[in-house]
This record gives C-alpha cells, structure tokens and sequence, in this order.
C-alpha cells in the first residue's frame, strides 16, 4: 500500500476531504473503532488551524505497513507567519482550556506521535502518527509459515 | 445553511447537518438566541447527530451557544453525539462541562421539561 | 576413546550390549569417530557407528519396500480402535501415506525438526476436523507397534539380530512418538487460545435490567485492549437500548493500571455525551486504593460498594423507585 494522499486546504470544504480520506485511509488499513474517528478528528484540528490562520496550507497523508506494525502518518503543512510560542500551543494544561485555542494538546492526545517545527521563515508543519500493531495471531501465523 | 431550525412547542430544535464555518457559528447564535428572547422558549436542543468529527471549534461553538442560550433564559441540550465522536471529544479532553447531552430528542424534551418545570435554568 | 576395543570385534561380542542401555549405544559409542567429529554430534544427527547405520538403512528399506502392506495393516488397526471417525477412508489414507513417509525418514536422518515441522502442520488440518489427542496418540503408537511387528517377523530366526534391529529401533520409534504428541498438544493450545480470545472479544454481555437500564459486568483481566472494545459495546448499547443509567460492575476484576482507570473514566465520561448515567460498582478495596493513588480524576464517576446497592441507585435514577436515599448504601455522588 504505497499511496499517500494530498488534499489542498484553503477553505471549510477542504476539512471535509481531509477528515473524509484520513478517515478511509485508516479503515482500509484495518485500524478499530473508534481510531478512524480518532484520526479524523486530530485531522480537523490542524486542518482548520490552516484555514482559520493562514488561509492555505496542505495536509498530506501517508499510510505505512511493516511486520509488525501499521499505521497512518499526517503532515499539515503551512507557509504562514508560524507560531511564535511553540511550547505554549502544544502544552496540555488539561484544561481544554490550553494550547492558545489552536487544539494542538488535543490533537496530540488523539495519536500517538506528534511533532511540530514552526518559524516565521518555514510557516508550520505537523507530523503527527498513529499506529497499532498488528494483529498477534496474524503475526504468530505467517511466522509459522515462513518457518515451514 | 448548514443548520435546519424548526420550534416545536416551547422548544427550539437545531438539527446540524454539516460542519460548520466560523461565520455560520455566529449566525447560528445569533439566530438561537433571538429566538429564545422572542418566543420565551425555555429550550433549545441542538441535533449534532449528522456530524462524524466534532473538533474543538465545534465544541466551542456549542459550548458558546449553550452560554448564551442560557443568557437569555433558555436551557441547551445537545443530542446525536454518536459513540466514537464522543470517546473522540472525552479523550481530546474538550471542555464539555456546560454541556447537557441526551441521547435524542425524545430524551432532549423530556429533559427540558423536567429541567422547565422546576423553573430552574441553572442546571449545575 | 582410543581406548575402546577394536570395532571389528563387536560382531563377536554382542553380550556387551543389553537391552536396558539401548540409549548410550547410540550416543557414546562413536568409537570410529575422531574427537572432532564426536563433538560436532548434535541431538539431531546423532552419530552412528557404522554397524548401527546399516542396520538402519536396513531398517529403513525394509520399512519402505513394505509400505504398501505395512501401511494397510495399520490403517486396519486405526479402524479396529474405532480413531479418527471423523475422518473419511480417503482422508485417512491420504494422511496416513505422509505420516508413514515422514515416520521413516525420521527413522532414516534422526532428524526430529523436519518431523516437528511436519507434525504441526498435520496437526493444524486435523485439529479443526475435532481430531483429539488420544486420537493422534493412539496412531503414532499403533504405527510404532505395526512397525515393530514386522520387524519381530523378519528378524525373527536371528534373536540376536532382532535385539540389535530393536535396540535401533525403539529410542527413535519412541523419540518420534513424543515429537508428534507434544506437537499436537501444543498446537491444541495454540488454537484454544486463540478461542478463547476470539470469545472474549465477542461475547461483554451488556445486560439490559429493565427498560433504560443497562449492567455491564466486567470479569477477568481488564487490559487495554479489552477495555477499549467494552467500550465501544457499551456505547453502542446505550444507543441501541436507549439508556440513560448503566450500571458497570467491576468484582471479576482484581486489579487495573492507571490506562485502564483512565479508560473507565473516559467511557464514564462518553457515555455522559450520550446522555446515560453511570455508575461503578464492585471496587475491590485494591482498586479503590489504586484508583486513589494515582491520582485517577474521578470527577463524574458515581460508585456504589456493592452491586446490589448500584442497582438500586441506578433504579433511582431510571425513575423505577422513590427518591428514597436509605435504599442505597455507600453512595459515594460526586
């Protein structure tokens, strides 16, 4: 499963492709309920940072596999004037509250790996992951395969 | 609009049928709140049951809406939050403490009505 | 090693082995071996004097120029103990073939790993036709025993002959017999294992107690994985059943970590959005201190010590009683 997908963020509409594709990226992957939920959502999050704040930007999704593991990885990307106070947005004052309404925290809570670079020069990119590991049965079988 | 608003008995109810953009927040408060002043509804319920992702600005827009509701006498209910948007909002810890939630409208006015009754609008 | 008597002689001299150390024929007496080679000897190829591999290349083609015959007589006997009915004739024949094949070669190399590879795989196609232990048991040993028969019957003009052919044959036929049974046992376990998961995720009974009431007894390891999947079924039933207080029971649970205390408080906390009530029942005083020491928020969560009392406050709260509060005990509201 090579393909990653590009949806250009300009306007609300773009939310509803990205939400849609990163939530059918992660069922074709296999990922449970409510992980594509879950996706979806930190999807939204800097997703309508872009639109809200910058105004264009792209989010770019890619699927990976290996043998024990599979997963999703999400980039947002801007060219905006960045966010001065990097710490501050992604800090988890576990108020709701935190995060300078940007809802990084969150976003973060909702995956499993999350990394941002921001600067006015480069604007903003998100990389943000969640995996599972595959299934162990899955796993014991094809070993006993192989071994075979 | 994205939002089909409809007055049944005392009650407003909102049925939200796609997200949201900042400008159609505003006007959605706006517009339940006029009406909560206008026709003395003590009442709104707000139907999210359409949307797959409610993020933090949908949250806070809801959160906003029910604040200002209540501004003006009137109790909010929200329903249709399905299971996997709700274990979403839980685990992204949204700030949901003003928000009253039943599972669908039957649910939302037999609420409201015990809530209207005892005349109370705080509900705590 | 140098030391040992002249192989040559050994023809002569049959009374130094006796049937009760058929073992340390086959491991210690390498005598034509150099020191080198006797190290490189592993328990899969043990090294064999040359008057002992003859013998069991005779063995081993005599056990194959027979097959025909031998493999009837054993499939006869498997009928006779009335083994593997639920197999058709053509499956058995068709298994028995391989079996024998791979009998003989293990007979032939020594070599258990191609047998234990063999062996598993036998066992993953019968295992799902209901093939039980006994049953593949009681093959293997049949085989052993037509084998062994045969071989009474050949060698039965040369007594000592027939003692030297047996004391070749019996540790491998026995070794054979042990690979094929542990193999079965544990692929058995392999497969009951993975039953039991399969049930586990299938079957959290959310129990519907009356109208708007829902019980989810949670019995067993509560970990991650589950916990995530009880919730998802306890949502899902209070949209289906249309509940508004759900009553989780924990008393099957012994202990739980802080991810799974923070994912009952998030399914608690879920299951608010969808506008039930819930409360906790059956803390273990080890959880309730655990629950304390880490610090768990339990901001909405209502418990009730025993299950009985939660039923009753959650009664309460579906309307089916009066609010008569000396009804529950150790309401703990928050």
């Amino acid at each position: 499963m090579a393909d990653e997908v590009r949806v250009a963020i300009t306007t609300d509409a773009d939310l509803v492709t990205a939400r849609a594709e990163g939530r059918a990226m992660a069922e074709r992957l296999g990922f449970p309920r409510p992980d594509p939920t879950l996706i979806a959502t930190a999807i939204s999050e800097v997703a309508r940072n872009i639109v809200v704040h910058v105004g264009r930007g792209e989010i770019v999704l890619k699927p990976f596999e290996d043998a024990n593991r599979y997963g999703v990885v999400v980039i947002a990307r801007d060219d905006g004037p960045g966010i001065r106070d990097v710490e501050a947005a992604v800090r988890d004052d576990y108020s709701g509250r935190g995060g300078l309404g940007l809802g990084l925290p969150g976003a973060r809570r909702l995956m499993d790996d999350f990394e941002i670079e921001s600067s006015a020069d480069s604007g903003t990119t998100v990389t943000m992951t969640k995996w599972r590991f595959r299934d162990e049965l899955a796993i014991l079988r094809e070993e006993r395969r192989r071994r075979a | 609009m994205s939002v089909a608003i409809q007055r049944q008995g005392d009650y407003v109810i909102a049925s939200i049928q796609s997200d949201l953009s900042d400008s159609e927040v505003l006007e959605l408060r706006h517009e339940l709140a006029e009406m909560a002043g206008r026709h003395r509804s003590r009442g709104i319920v707000i139907d999210v049951a359409a949307l797959d992702v409610i993020d933090s600005f949908v949250a806070r827009a809801l959160r906003s809406i029910v604040l200002t509701a209540r501004l003006r006498g009137a109790d909010t209910v929200i329903v249709g939050i399905q299971p996997d948007v709700a274990i979403a909002m839980v685990q992204f810890r949204l700030n949901l403490e003003p928000l009253r939630a039943a599972l669908d409208l039957d649910e939302a006015i037999a609420l409201l009505d015990r809530l209207t009754q005892g005349d109370a609008v705080d509900g705590g | 090693m140098h030391e040992e008597p002249d192989r040559s002689a050994e023809d002569e001299e049959p009374e130094q082995r006796t049937d009760e150390e058929p073992e340390q024929r086959t491991d210690e007496e390498p005598e034509q071996r150099t020191d080198d080679e006797a190290d490189e000897r592993t328990d899969d190829q043990p090294a064999r004097p040359t008057e002992d591999d003859s013998l069991l290349q005779e063995l081993v083609a005599y056990l194959r120029e027979n097959r025909t015959e031998l493999r009837e007589e054993w499939a006869r006997r498997i009928s006779e103990a009335e083994l593997l009915g639920v197999m058709s004739d053509e499956e058995i024949f068709s298994e028995a073939t391989e079996v024998y094949d791979n009998y003989v070669d293990a007979l032939e190399t020594g070599s258990i790993e191609n047998l234990q590879t063999y062996a598993r795989e036998l066992s993953e196609r019968i295992i799902p036709r209901g093939v039980e232990t006994h049953e593949v048991l009681g093959i293997v040993l049949l085989l052993r025993d037509v084998l062994a028969r045969s071989l009474f019957a050949k060698y039965e003009g040369d007594l000592e002959l027939l003692n030297r052919i047996l004391d070749s044959y019996e540790p491998a036929a026995n070794r054979i017999a042990v690979t094929v049974g542990v193999s079965f046992v544990e692929e058995r376990e392999r497969v009951i294992n993975e039953q039991q998961e399969a049930m586990r995720e299938l079957s959290t009974p959310v129990l519907q107690l009356r109208d708007r009431l829902l019980i989810l007894p949670i019995i067993g390891v509560l970990d991650s994985a589950r916990a995530r999947q009880l919730t998802e079924q306890l949502l899902g039933a209070i949209r289906d059943k249309r509940a508004t207080v759900v009553v989780i029971d924990i008393t099957g649970v012994a202990t739980i970590d802080r991810t799974v205390a923070n994912h009952l408080v998030q399914t608690v906390e879920a299951s608010r959005l969808m506008g039930a009530r819930t409360i906790l029942t059956g803390l273990s005083s080890e959880i309730a201190q655990t629950l304390v020491d880490l610090d768990v928020d339990l901001g909405m969560m209502e418990t009730v010590g025993d299950l009985q009392g939660g039923i009753e406050e959650a009664e309460r709260l579906a309307g089916y009683r009066n609010a008569d509060a000396s009804d529950s005990d150790g309401t703990v509201a928050t």
